[in-house]
């Protein structure tokens, strides 16, 4: 009982730490909604299925532990692209720093101007993806961001956007405590590729709402901050209607302890949804990939492709489920997850679930765990490659499965770039 | 060019003697040919030689133009100018055929000093011998081996030796899975880097792998020692009459 006591304790303080943001009455409705269902489910604790693996202690404390803001010069991701750059620091937008709020095909406004407003298309999106996504499994930190979050955007897409829409997540403070939000429609036929990257925080919370109408295209891609001591607990919504598409990728190269959930949900028919990770963690490092695809429509399919590399006792971890509902014949279902670990410390810890309740499905998983292999190793060596750049090579080889999902071959160039710089500055 | 000595050699993962004192001098332009009956350690003593883990050496010693092998790491042997054209070569998904090329002939050049190659001198350069090869940019663009077939990935053995420009090569059963005509092309690519610098050892179990790429000295290897050598007939004569006689007598 202690323990129950506990996560309901700890979920007060939490909802004591901060105001309940006023707005419009839907968005009052869904915040307290929010609130009421964290009550309900307490805080996430180690005892939880879903949290077995990882100690969600640091993400739950009531103050965000420190984390050093990392410093350097080199460029940051996704520079070469023609974007609409939206700046946070610590986790609050700062319009000077960011681009106007103009872009062709798209509606966009803070969040908090949205939920102070009568926006219908809001109102059908925030909060409700994320209260969808509260069943089978709880995730009470989602419900929490519902509740508090003022930070991030409103975005509406209506047509072929041109540009990227890029949020830049900065930092200035060790101990900053993040809560953001972003809630967005793509309408029929509508195409739009967000990238996000940056630490965000000493400590985030970071909730995104996607909702793709008929035909509607969504890319994401993330490079999460390289600061060594930096939490982060991330949970992607996705609903996606009749013949839309869904790709997400995510680079995570440093960072203490990182949860990245994605919860995915096929409503219409012959609709598709990647969702993807390259992964590279050194040292005091846990890198936590959940994924929890359900198809409840025709014909879909979804595929997962994370790869971890690991070294100096770093810990990766995968939950993958794919949900097939009764009526969603025709569903491919693929799921894939690697470990690459370059040392005995490292841990990978992975658990695939399939949970399929209709007959004509195709679903496959695959999930491993390695070294590098000798004989690439000795191929490479033996053509008078040094050992350090052959372990490189096949390390990024490695990777690359994950990173070839990425539709666009810039920003794929782009990511290929940045772990081949990690590595480089790794080994000296 | 090499120069073999008593070479001894055991597994490390158990106690097992492979190599039991190998005496082998090849010369600066030579062509040697070792064949022997499955087991006898050719293949051992490629990998011992280029570096690969897993071997103990015993006692002996080998040099390439004086310096010694074992104490280097594989790429440090490989930049003194020694090559293993693979018996499989290895399959690497992910990693573009260009840019491992690239990799290590530049690789190379810096561990002797020499300036790298720049983009466009190494892709003219690789364009040119891959061309004589009949490897095609397709087959160069595609990651290291990956869904080449036997002979494709015996060709780009030899195309990266040709790009290497090693001092002394050793070809590990190249001729095995290849068809007739695969055969030729290879041998046609041996043969045309044969120079008076560069020497060659070519581990075979077939006479007619010899026949395109004609050897000075053939050696006959068996239970890890070196047993017999002689000119080209040897081959002939093991070809007809298999090891049986070769290995009486040597008892």
């Amino acid at each position: 009982m202690a323990v129950i006591q506990a996560k309901y304790d700890a979920a007060e303080t939490l909802i004591a730490a901060r105001s309940l943001p006023g707005g419009a009455a839907w968005a009052v409705e869904a915040r307290n909604s929010a609130l009421a269902n964290l009550r309900q489910m307490g805080v996430p604790h180690r005892r939880d299925e879903y949290w077995k693996y990882t100690n969600p202690a640091s993400l739950i404390a009531a103050e965000a532990p420190k984390a050093d803001v990392f410093e350097t010069s080199e460029t940051r991701p996704f520079e070469v692209l023609d974007r609409l750059r939206l700046v946070f620091i610590d986790g609050v937008f700062d319009p000077e720093q960011s681009d106007p709020l103009a872009l062709e095909g798209v509606e966009i406004e803070p969040l908090s101007t949205a939920l102070n407003a009568d926006i219908h298309w809001a109102s059908s999106v925030y909060g409700v993806l994320e209260a969808n996504g509260q069943k089978p499994v709880a995730r009470p930190l989602a419900a929490l961001n519902t509740a508090q979050a003022v930070q991030g955007f409103a975005i509406r897409v209506t047509g072929k956007v041109a540009r990227v829409i890029s949020m830049i997540y900065l930092r200035s403070s060790v101990t900053a405590d993040a809560m953001v939000h972003n809630v967005i429609k793509l309408e029929e036929g509508a195409d739009l590729t967000l990238t996000e990257n940056g630490p965000v925080a000493a400590r985030a919370n970071m909730v995104m709402e996607v909702e793709v109408a008929r035909g509607g295209a969504f890319h994401h891609i993330r490079a999460q901050g390289r600061d060594h001591q930096r939490q982060a607990a991330t949970h992607m919504f996705a609903r996606l209607n009749a013949e839309s598409s869904f790709k997400s990728f995510t680079l995570t190269v440093n960072g203490k302890l990182t949860r990245n959930e994605a919860v995915i949900e096929f409503t219409g028919n012959d609709a598709h949804a990647t969702v993807a990770g390259a992964c590279g963690g050194d040292g005091d490092f846990l890198h936590d990939d959940t994924v929890f695809i359900t198809h409840d429509a025709v014909n879909c399919e979804s595929r997962q492709v994370f790869k971890k590399v690991l070294r100096n006792g770093a810990t990766g971890v995968f939950q993958g489920k794919i949900l097939v509902q009764p009526d969603a014949q025709k569903t491919d279902g693929y799921q894939l997850s690697k470990a690459l670990l370059l040392d005995d410390n490292s841990n990978f810890l992975a658990k695939p679930e399939l949970e399929i309740y209709a007959d004509d499905v195709a679903c496959s998983h695959g999930s491993t765990c390695g070294e590098i292999d000798e004989n690439s190793l000795f191929y490479l060596t033996s053509r008078g490659i040094p050992f350090a750049c052959a372990q490189d090579m096949l390390t990024l080889a490695f990777l690359n499965e994950a990173i070839e999902e990425i539709e666009d071959p810039v920003i794929a160039e782009d990511i290929r770039d940045r772990l081949a710089a990690w590595m480089e500055r790794r080994t000296g | 060019m090499l120069s073999i000595k008593n070479l001894q050699v055991s597994l490390e993962e158990e106690d097992k003697q492979i190599l039991k004192g190998v005496d082998l001098e090849i010369g600066a332009g030579e062509v040697h040919a070792i064949m022997g009956p499955n087991g006898s350690g050719k293949s051992t003593m490629s990998y011992v030689l280029s570096g690969k883990n897993g071997y103990v050496v015993t006692d002996g010693s080998a040099t390439l133009n004086g310096v010694d092998l074992l104490d280097m790491e594989p790429d440090a042997r490989a930049a003194a100018g020694l090559f293993l054209a693979f018996q499989y070569p290895v399959e690497i998904p992910g990693v573009g055929n260009m840019t491992f090329l690239r990799t290590a002939v530049n690789a190379q050049r810096k561990a002797r000093g020499e300036a790298e190659l720049t983009a466009g001198e190494f892709l003219k350069e690789v364009r040119a011998k891959a061309k004589s090869l009949k490897i095609d940019a397709e087959m160069l663009k595609r990651p290291v081996n990956v869904g080449f077939s036997g002979g494709e990935k015996k060709r780009n053995e030899i195309l990266q030796m040709a790009m290497l420009s090693p001092k002394m090569c050793i070809l590990d059963e190249t001729d095995s899975g290849l068809d007739v005509d695969a055969m030729k092309l290879v041998a046609e690519g041996v043969n045309a880097l044969r120079s008076e610098g560069r020497s060659f050892l070519v581990i075979t179990h077939y006479q007619r792998l010899l026949d395109h790429i004609k050897p000075d000295v053939v050696h006959i290897m068996a239970n890890g020692r070196i047993i017999k050598s002689g000119g080209p007939e040897l081959a002939l004569e093991v070809e007809n009459n298999g090891y049986a006689d070769i290995l009486a007598e040597v008892a």
